[in-house]
């Protein structure tokens, strides 16, 4: 999110596409009903009229898969509609225009920059400039601005870069774009993308999406209100937008709609993801995955990062906070490796390993890790708290792809359908070779740590009970792991021990793992003043910690409401032994190996030396309720921590207009005061408000007109509507899903997306399109349904926790696939009869659930039907046991994020006969 | 205790005849017993914590008497509940303990599994391993796939590169933990050189 949850308020218009909020997300609805009293209009786009639906003002059904039809169809009436009738005007004027807001769109994103003049799309291909046929990848080199000016690094503007210990890099130049001020340029990114969005007009786009043209109008007209100057609008979107082949396209579609309406980084605006997972968002930040590195920075590879300083070349950005990256690395690797990581070595950045990157080169994500264990390749597997012989698409092909591992490991509270895999309906455990490892875990009130949601707010969790029995925390099992193996390299050697041996692992309190000692590295410390691999090793210590390493904290007592703080009974939480020299923040890091830092993200969350093992004491464990003084917007700046530097909303300069003066003064984020020549900031600034000169002193930074530079984690400092970033084009075009009931693409000649993940280039994986038991290839006819999956409130996801509560079960014990009362009736299905829901790789007996929620769609001129399945049951648990849905979807995605497409695929659904069927 | 899965679903549709809401205030008579007066939160201390389903964030508190689990409820104070929970959250108690239908006491969820189990190769059944055995195992075993799968070096473009990869281990999940967990994980990961790392956020 670049807004949070209790912004949801300040919101004048809410447009919820493929989120399900009332149900999924229940108390988000507190902040938008909020909105809604105050009269905010409140429209849903789903294909299934939802809980959410129920209260809002408009509802609009959308066949699974087509958002992109509907969001280029609303860039073309904003076009047609708001921009070309008041361009003129505007530009002869300059006055403010009611009802667009041109001062946003010129200024603050990259609509007046200049493209490539080899950039192009052709419409009957399908495909933009730069399309290799051979690889099935794109070169973006098309996609770049066309620049005018080569203005190198010096060392008076980045004297830091220069400094002895600073490894050598060849340092940045920034190029500079030419622009089209008056948007006349006809390849100024604005006249491309009219151009491009002409062809989705009303008629093309309800055609493929399935919609009612008047509603669909309705939708746009309402929604574009938000393009006011003092009005915004939030989006809110869930699984439904990213489970695509093109859903990185969707989530940059919705992103340049909130652009071009100027509603990014203003109370109530927003791109705002409804994260489902409880610390997806920290593991998101924790680039707990192949090409990502702590803190949005990239992991190590075979090309452009192949080395310190192609790293340090390839990423640090000429312009912006991002010319900073080479602080953030080399502190990360402080971190990592310690003493061993010395300027001599490149900080130890070669013990890394290094992910293939070359064209062509084998992809190691989530889908690609199933193909390397049917092949042999993977032979052992991790699995922590995460199910996925349930959770994968193509489950039935997982489970089988898994049989063939040495070996598996599961972190868990119960026995998943992955632990217990080899028992499935569907397997035969004599058959199956595998050596499995079960290891319980605490639960979440069993253990402390930091976790952030999806407004990303880092919040404490205090361990209010010890984990039952043998359970235990996560961090002690992988230290007893970690360790384990590091003593076998140590006493044995072997294949390169030094990356295990060289790391810094000392995150221990008293002779204990420890929460504590983390949180340091994941807020960051000067390294020559704390005593990390100091005590001979042995870490730090404490005295008065109770029985699992805390301190006893507790609520104070008091009446409900009345803003009770945490304290610490006796001990305020310094150490006896050792010492922590914390970094304020993440203005302090050097990239001299002075400072080390897990998570630049996060300097600043827990940042008190003085009683580092109390969290209480810290900014994420503040529980100050003070946000009338703070504008009461909802910031709540002094409850917990929220990353980057506490701030609440992101891209927040973009609240004011050029001359720093809010657009809405009810809206007010930070305003220059001209007399006083000082910025008042509301919420902490995006931007550049002070410079430090070098002798200390602060001095403000007026706003410069010409260069407000509103996004300044970008090198241009403006928002791209246009982006060379994504691999499969650098405007979102829209494309049927991997299975449609289309047999051609109403807008353009490629039905689908060309470099779709799973389907083409070096991951072409024929698994999707086969039976996972017979191995037989169904044809795709046969099943002229389209499906979707959703979650009901009672339960979440493969059911793990949820399935185990009696309360929830009993509340919904069963899963389903809804339908309409037109399609139950042309197969002859009641509600609540058992049915026979089948893909071309599996099938599953689930419930009918027939209701008016669903309705046939006119696609193309033909009439649609579309049905609905929850997922959340399976094969182990003592109770609530049901077919894994799963089975049903298929194993291909995006090709930038590897997303797998869940959310539009196609079935059959027959009677199942007494007793059931598989 | 027995608790077979139909004596289950029979056991639930009388003892929550009531309502679920009974199940979740009233979970606590066996616990209380001893204590004087019938308010069941009285001596325990509080602490607070965060909801582990959706990316929310709200705040609950978790009533603890010796040691033990009283209560848990949304946190009055917290800026985004208010106190409020949704069904899933209000039922987070029930992670940890149940009551059984037949006795109406408090028990640890049958569910839940509390030691270290590993299921041989083409065995039906899993068995009891203890935590010390089981690491020593899976350190072996991770020792070994990494020595058979290293790549330490490879030519890429024409040029020898330093890879340090192992191709024979994955890693998955991750959004399930907390923060100082999760850098760990990755850190122990990638030291043992995986690349084929993920996490919930993937899908």
């Amino acid at each position: 999110m670049t807004s949070h949850w209790c912004d949801f308020q300040n919101t004048d218009y809410i447009l919820h596409c493929g989120s399900n909020s009332s149900e999924n997300h229940p108390i988000s609805s507190k902040w938008l009903n909020k909105a809604h009293e105050r009269g905010a209009k409140w429209i849903v786009v789903d294909p299934r009229y939802t809980r959410t639906a129920e209260l809002a003002d408009i509802y609009c059904p959308i066949r699974s898969g087509t958002d992109i039809a509907f969001y280029g169809g609303m860039y073309h009436y904003i076009f047609e509609n708001l921009i070309e009738p008041n361009l003129a005007d505007y530009l002869k004027t300059g006055k403010r225009c009611d009802v667009y807001n041109f001062e946003y769109l010129l200024n603050y994103t990259n609509a007046t920059y200049i493209l490539d003049p080899e950039f192009e799309f052709d419409p009957e291909t399908g495909l933009f400039s730069g399309f290799d046929p051979e690889n099935e990848v794109y070169s973006n080199h098309s996609w770049h601005y066309e620049t005018e000016e080569e203005i190198p690094w010096t060392e008076e503007q980045y004297p830091w870069a220069y400094k002895d210990n600073v490894p050598k890099f060849k340092k940045p130049t920034f190029e500079k774009p030419k622009r089209s001020m008056d948007l006349s340029h006809p390849r100024c990114v604005y006249q491309q993308m009219k151009k491009h969005y002409s062809r989705y007009d009303l008629d093309t786009v309800c055609s493929i999406c399935g919609m009612d043209k008047d509603n669909l109008e309705l939708v746009y007209k309402t929604y574009c209100e938000s393009a006011a100057p003092d009005k915004t609008g939030m989006i809110l979107y869930a699984l439904g937008q990213t489970q695509h082949t093109y859903g990185a396209q969707n989530t940059r579609a919705m992103s340049v709609m909130q652009l071009l309406l100027g509603n990014i980084g203003i109370p109530g605006g927003g791109v705002n993801a409804l994260r489902g997972e409880p610390n997806v968002q920290g593991a998101t930040d924790m680039g707990m995955m192949v090409n990502e590195h702590p803190a949005y920075l990239k992991w190590a590879n075979t090309t452009d990062r192949k080395s310190l300083a192609a790293w340090l070349e390839s990423q640090t950005y000429s312009a912006g906070y991002y010319s900073n990256k080479p602080k953030f690395i080399v502190s990360s690797l402080k971190e990592w490796f310690g003493k061993n990581a010395t300027l001599e070595n490149d900080f130890g950045y070669d013990w890394w390993p290094k992910v293939p990157s070359t064209v062509g080169a084998q992809d190691w994500t989530h889908i690609s890790t199933f193909e390397l264990m049917d092949q042999g390749v993977i032979k052992g597997y991790f699995n922590w708290g995460m199910n996925p012989c349930h959770s994968a698409p193509n489950a039935a092909h997982v489970r089988r792809s898994m049989a063939n591992l040495d070996w598996l490991v599961v972190a868990d509270q119960v026995e998943t359908e992955s632990a217990g895999f080899w028992h499935a309906p569907d397997m035969n455990p004599k058959e199956i070779a595998t050596e499995v490892y079960f290891l319980p875990c605490a639960l979440i009130y069993e253990k402390p740590g930091t976790i952030l949601n999806s407004g990303r707010w880092l919040q404490w969790r205090y361990e209010a009970v010890a984990p039952y029995d043998e359970a235990k925390t996560d961090l002690w099992m992988v230290d007893q792991i970690f360790t384990a193996v590091r003593d076998l390299y140590e006493a044995e050697g072997g294949a390169n021990p030094e990356p295990i041996t060289k790391a810094k692992w000392d995150y221990y309190v008293n002779g204990e793992i420890s929460f504590y000692p983390v949180t340091w590295a994941l807020n960051g410390y000067r390294v020559k003043t704390s005593t990390f691999e100091g005590n001979g090793g042995k870490g730090f210590k404490a005295n008065g910690l109770d029985e699992s390493g805390n301190i006893h904290c507790q609520l104070t007592p008091g009446q409900w409401g009345d803003g009770r703080t945490v304290v610490g009974a006796e001990k305020k939480g310094s150490l006896s032994e050792g010492k922590v020299d914390l970094l304020p923040g993440y203005a302090d890091l050097a990239a001299d190996g002075s400072t080390a830092c897990a998570m630049w993200i996060y300097s600043g969350y827990y940042n008190n030396s003085e009683y580092p093992l109390n969290p209480a004491e810290q900014p994420v464990g503040r529980r100050i309720l003070n946000d009338e003084e703070h504008g009461g917007l909802g910031l709540n700046p002094e409850w917990a921590f929220s990353w980057p530097s506490n701030r609440r909303i992101l891209y927040n300069r973009n609240a004011s207009d050029v001359n720093g003066q809010p657009w809405n003064e009810a809206k007010k984020l930070n305003r220059w005061d001209a007399k006083a020549k000082k910025w008042e900031i509301v919420d902490v600034n995006d931007f550049v408000a002070t410079k430090t000169e070098a002798d200390g002193t602060v001095t403000q930074v007026a706003p410069d007109p010409k260069n407000p530079n509103s996004f300044f984690m970008l090198w241009e400092q403006r928002a791209r509507l246009e982006s060379y970033g994504m691999a499969d084009g650098p405007f979102p075009e829209f494309f049927e899903p991997f299975e449609s009931p289309m047999d051609r693409n109403i807008l353009n000649g490629s039905l689908h997306n060309p470099v779709a993940f799973g389907m083409s280039g070096a991951s072409k994986y024929d698994s999707a399109k086969l039976d996972a038991v017979t191995g037989e290839e169904h044809d795709l006819k046969d099943f002229p349904i389209v499906a979707t999956t959703y979650s009901v409130t009672e339960h979440w996801q493969t059911g793990g926790q949820s399935r185990s509560c009696p309360a929830l079960l009993e509340a919904m014990p069963t899963q389903f696939v809804e339908m309409s009362y037109e399609l139950a009736e042309e197969l002859g299905i009641q509600n609540n009869d058992d049915v026979k829901v089948s893909s071309r790789r599996a099938s599953v007996v689930v419930k009918a659930l027939v209701t008016r929620r669903f309705a046939p769609f006119m696609v193309d001129g033909k009439v649609q039907h579309q049905v609905g399945l929850t997922h959340h049951f399976g094969f182990t648990h003592e109770f609530g046991q049901g077919d894994v849905v799963n089975d049903l979807t298929p194993n291909v995605g995006d090709p930038n994020s590897f997303t797998p497409e869940y959310k539009a695929f196609m079935v059959k659904i027959e009677k199942a006969h007494e007793g059931g069927v598989h | 205790m027995e608790l077979t899965r139909r004596g289950f679903f029979k056991g639930i549709g009388a003892a929550f005849a009531a309502t679920m809401a009974f199940e979740m205030t009233a979970a606590a008579p066996a616990l209380a017993a001893e204590v004087s007066g019938d308010w069941k939160l009285v001596n325990t201390e509080e602490r607070s914590n965060i909801c582990c389903y959706c990316a929310g964030g709200c705040g609950s508190l978790c009533s603890v008497r010796d040691g033990e689990l009283i209560h848990l409820e949304g946190d009055p104070d917290h800026p985004i509940n208010k106190g409020g929970l949704c069904p899933k959250g209000a039922a987070m108690f029930q992670l940890r303990n149940v009551v059984d239908p037949k006795t109406r006491e408090i028990i640890k969820n049958p569910d839940r599994r509390t030691k270290p189990m590993v299921r041989r190769p083409y065995s039906t059944e899993w068995e009891e391993i203890s935590w010390e055995d089981a690491i020593k195992e899976i350190a072996r075993k991770v020792k070994d796939t990494r020595d058979a799968t290293f790549v330490e070096k490879e030519e890429v473009n024409g040029e020898m590169l330093t890879v340090n990869r192992c191709e024979g281990i994955a890693s998955l999940g991750g959004s399930q933990e907390n923060s100082e967990e999760e850098y760990l994980i990755l850190k122990a990961m990638r030291a043992f050189g995986i690349v084929g790392i993920d996490n919930q956020a993937r899908v």
